[in-house]
Formats: structure tokens, sequence, C-alpha cells
């Protein structure tokens, strides 16, 4: 608390002791006092290193605006490597024009002296003196300000790109949206129906909506075939697997990585049960169980979809997505998909 | 929590693996005394018998129930009946059998028979009824490598990684590629050791499968790093930790640099 006040109170002092400062700036023009009072002895000028480190903060701004273009246009061939390199030649020019910056442009001076305890006010406008004609040898010092501003600036609006990745922020309607309708066939990626005698145990497919887009996030379907009297469907489901086919979104709910792992056991009595593991962090989903998280940081079961045989044998739809598909995101329990 | 439930089972598998690698058996093979002279059905069975029938049952049939066997392992295991000569070749000479125990993962190790014994217990496990498939004869040579990574990208690389250096599941490791022989890439797929699904020929054609086995000899054999180190490429858990222990020492060291005042 009490550090507090005294670091206000500093505030205070300087904001105050500039004001100050100006107003006898001021009134000594007119008398035509000028540099007298100087407490810094005028330095050595030298504006070859500050358009130096101009050219610096220039450089780590470019950078930065490199880091941008590479991001956005997803068209370079080693593109992570690129995110690498520019991100590091941002903060490195940076860095070094401002360790060039202190070592060669502003002066600097060692004071062995304690500030007297009962005159803060005046040590106050002194400090706050020095550091206003301390600028005073730098020759080109709005070039230097606007050029750190750019580089911080730069930099900043970098490190902000990224976040355009995260998701829509209150535009999530796309995102309850699935293509799935009730008598909607399953089919491969070549477009052919999926028979459910094709469907065999021990293996998984990839299964898309017919005559939809394959690239929307609700499209995309595992498909696996269990023995039905493994089966621990939750009761509302119970018809929702004939002969044991099921279907889950591929879409793993906690980061929106595709499920592409199925473990199955080779011989059950002895090893792990089967799973739908999504390779990135190891969110693992129980087939048997509704898609129910049995391991790893998914906060919300596999959304399954109900399927039915029809005369033909072929695999449909019977309705949509038991809960809200895709990555997780602020209310995503909130609404059932549409 | 989560996070360090997963790095619990992470360390926890690990230190599994080492056991297991430790736990094998001591080359306990029985074998008949005059192997030399036995033709290749009878010396089959005699070696079934001897090493096998514990767990697989008498004729293949498979044992249901846990049953204690002389080296005190409590046998349980698959019927064989049927799976034919790819499964019993490709689990033989990976080593991946006899295992230890019932309920471990098999891992790769120095096959504990003969070639002829080998083919000896091959023939007589496909001549047990049904039939089944035979060992399958790969030509990764007519296979087209650009496809080749794109099937691979779709059907392998969930597990074992798109450099084929392998990974890990929830519950098993998952092997490298780069010590399988093309025969022993196809026979995996098709039969599905132990957590892997099994890819049909309706799943990924015959040819498909000369195209995948070029590409996963190829990565695995020479995979290409672009960053210049490919840290065993086991995936972003390893690279991260190096990453923060390499920026973590420049890092500090920056700091020395900046802060060290000039002397002048």
């Amino acid at each position: 608390m009490r550090r507090l006040w005294q670091g206000l109170l500093a505030v205070l002092t300087l904001g105050l002791g500039r004001r100050r400062e100006r107003r006898r700036d001021e009134g000594e023009g007119d008398s035509g006092g000028g540099r007298g009072h100087d407490l810094v002895e005028p330095g050595p000028r030298n504006p070859g290193t500050e358009l130096g480190v101009a050219a610096l903060f220039l450089l780590a701004a470019a950078s930065a605006v490199a880091f941008i273009v590479v991001y956005s246009l997803e068209r370079f061939p080693a593109q992570h490597e690129l995110f690498g390199v520019t991100l590091a030649a941002a903060f490195g020019f940076l860095g070094a024009g401002l360790i060039v910056l202190a070592r060669r442009v502003l002066p600097s001076e060692e004071l062995e002296e304690d500030y007297p305890e009962e005159e803060h006010v005046e040590a106050g406008i002194e400090a706050a003196t020095i550091v206003e004609e301390s600028g005073r040898s730098i020759t080109r010092k709005r070039l230097l300000t606007a050029a750190g501003g750019t580089a911080g600036g730069a930099i900043g609006l970098a490190a902000l790109t990224p976040a355009l990745s995260l998701g829509p922020w209150f535009h999530t309607e796309p995102l309850r949206r699935t293509p799935w309708r009730a008598g909607r066939r399953l089919v491969d990626r070549e477009g052919k129906p999926y028979r459910a005698e094709e469907i065999e145990r021990e293996t998984f497919y990839t299964a898309f909506p017919e005559g939809a887009s394959h690239r929307t996030l609700g499209s995309m379907l595992v498909v696996v075939r269990l023995d039905p009297a493994r089966l621990r469907l939750p009761r509302e489901r119970a018809d929702w697997a004939p002969e044991g086919i099921l279907a889950f979104s591929k879409v793993c709910t906690h980061a929106g990585c595709a499920v592409g792992l199925y473990r199955k056991p080779t011989y059950p009595p002895t090893q792990p049960p089967p799973g739908l593991v999504c390779p990135c962090h190891y969110s693992t989903f129980d087939p048997a169980l509704g898609g129910e998280v049995v391991f790893g940081p998914a906060g919300r079961p596999l959304p399954q979809l109900p399927l039915a045989i029809d005369g033909a044998g072929e695999l449909r739809a019977c309705g949509n997505f038991s809960n809200a598909i895709g990555p997780a995101w602020w209310g995503v329990n909130l609404e059932k998909p549409s | 929590m989560r996070a360090r439930h997963l790095l619990l089972a992470v360390v926890l598998g690990a230190l599994a693996i080492a056991g297991a690698a430790h736990a094998q058996p001591r080359s306990g093979v029985a074998r008949p005394p005059n192997e030399e002279q036995l033709p290749l059905r009878e010396l089959g069975s005699q070696l079934y018998a001897g090493n096998c029938s514990a767990c697989h049952g008498v004729d293949g049939r498979g044992q249901r129930t846990p049953r204690k066997t002389t080296e005190g392992i409590e046998g349980q295991g698959p019927p064989l009946r049927g799976v034919g000569a790819r499964s019993v070749d490709f689990y033989l000479r990976t080593g991946y059998m006899p295992l230890s125990k019932p309920d471990e993962q098999p891992v790769r190790r120095r096959a504990l028979f003969t070639d002829r014994e080998i083919r000896a217990m091959v023939d007589y496990v496909a001549s047990l009824p049904p039939p089944g498939p035979p060992i399958p004869r790969p030509e990764p040579g007519k296979g087209n490598l650009a496809e080749g990574y794109e099937l691979f990208t779709e059907h392998c690389a969930g597990c074992h990684q798109v450099a084929a250096q392998g990974g890990v599941v929830t519950g098993a490791r998952v092997p490298p590629l780069e010590d399988s022989s093309a025969v022993q890439i196809a026979q995996a797929a098709r039969v599905g050791p132990y957590l892997m699904p099994k890819f049909s020929e309706k799943d990924i054609t015959d040819a498909e499968l000369n195209s995948i086995i070029k590409y996963a000899e190829m990565a695995a054999k020479r995979p290409h790093n672009d960053g210049g180190w490919g840290i065993g490429n086991i995936g972003p858990v390893p690279e991260g930790m190096v990453t923060w222990f390499i920026a973590g020492v420049a890092f500090v060291l920056m700091c020395v640099v900046i802060g060290s005042r000039l002397r002048s």
C-alpha cells in the first residue's frame, strides 16, 4: 500500500515538474534565456547511429508484416519454418535496435548521490529536467519515436493475427448446422453408397452425406461395426445402431481434429476395448457407450448419428446428431444441431 | 488435472514398455530333440504343442478361460483356426509371439525360432481347418509414391505418423515401420495386430497397398526434416520440450547480455 502511494506520488511529481518546466521554458524564452541551465552536458551527436536504429526498427516492422503475410496467404512451401523465421527476425531486430539505442544514442551517466529526502519535489523536478534534456542530443527524435512505434505496433498486430483462426465470435449458427437429415444416404469419398454388408468389424470407415458438400464441419462421419451384444447405448438410442453399425461425427469435440484412430482389440478378453481416438490430444471415445469420453481432454461425447438400413441394404441417416458437433466453444451445449 | 493424468499415463506407459522389454521370456523355447530329421508338418505340430498350445489351445482351438502353465503363466488366447499362413508368419517373424504374458502388448524383437521352425509352424497352423489366407506377396516397386502418400495419410498416419515413426494410441505404443519388411506391412494391414484395425481388400486394394508400402519404406528410412533436426520424428511433445530447453537457455543468455554494463 505504501509502495503504491509512493509510486503515485512519484508519477504526480514528475508530471507536475514537467508542466512547471514547460512553463519556465516559455517564460525564459521571452527573456531570451537559452540553455544556460542545462544539467546534462551536450554529448556528441551521432545522427548516423540514430538512422541505423531507425532502420533496425523498420526492419523489425517489416519482419512482423512478413509474418502476417505468410500467415494469411498460406501459399509457401515451408510455412511453419517461415513463421518462426519472420517472428524471430522481428523480435531480433527490435531487440538489436533497443540495445544500440541504449548504448550508442542515449547518453549514460552514473550518479553516486542519494536523493535528499526532504526535497522530494525539487528532486522530482530535477529528474524530469534530466529526462527532458537528455534527449536534446538526439536530432531525429520524431523519426526514432515513429520507427519504434511502427515496430511495436506491427509486432503487436503479428501477435494478434493468429487469434483470427480461433473461429467466429458471434456468428456460430453455421457451426450448428449439419447436412444430415432423415433418409440421407451414407456415401464414401467417391460418392458410392455404403451397403450395410460392406461394413466389417475390427476396422473403420469414413462416410459423407450424399448430395452435400464433403467439406463442411458436420459432414464427415466415422463408421464402425461392433458386436451388438456388447453395445451399451443410452436407452433413447436403442435403435440407432442397426446390426451393431454405429456412426459418429469424425470431428473431435475437444479441438476439432479428425478422429482418425480406431483401436480395436484382436482378442477382447485380454486387450483394451474398442476406442475412437483423436491423434491430436488422445481424447478417446467409446463407441459401445455411444461416444462417451473415456480418456483425454475432450469435454463432451462424440456426437452419434442415428442409422437405419433401407430395403436395398444401404445405410441411411435417421435424423441428426445426438449433440452439438465440432470443437468446444462458448455455449456449445445450449443448442442441438440443426 | 486432465493434463496431469495424461502425463502420468505417458510416463507409466513408457515404464510399462521398458518393463515389458525386460520381461520377455528367457528363450524358453521347447524344441524336439531330433529336429533336423522331422518332416516340416510334424516339426510344426511338435513346436506348436510345446510353445503355443498353452494359450492358443490344442489344435488351435483357443483357450477361453485362463489356465496355469508350467512356467506359471496364466495361459489364455484366441483360436488360430482359419487365421492362415499370413497371420502366423507375421507374428513369428516379427517376434510378436510367443508372448510372455497374455495381456501385454506384443513388441518387435528378435524372432525366437529359426527360419525352418517358422516355416514349419506356419505350415502346421495353416493346415488346420478352415483354410486361411496365404502369405501376401506385395510388389512395392509397382506402387505410386504420390498415391501412397495420400493413402498413408488417410489410413495409417493417424497412429504411425506421416513420417512412419510410430507414436502412441491410448492403451498402446504404435510401432515405427523402419524395421518392417514389405511383406510384414502388407500382413499387418490385412491382419490388424493387437489394437490396429484391419483393412480388407475393399478398403485398400492390393495395388493401393503396394503404393502405401512404397511410401512407408521411403518415409521411414529417409525422413526429410525441413527444420534441420527431426527429434526422433515422434511428434509435437518432444519437439516442444526441445524448443523450451533451447529457447529457455537462449532467453537467459540474452538477459545476461542485455543486463550487463558497458565496460568503458
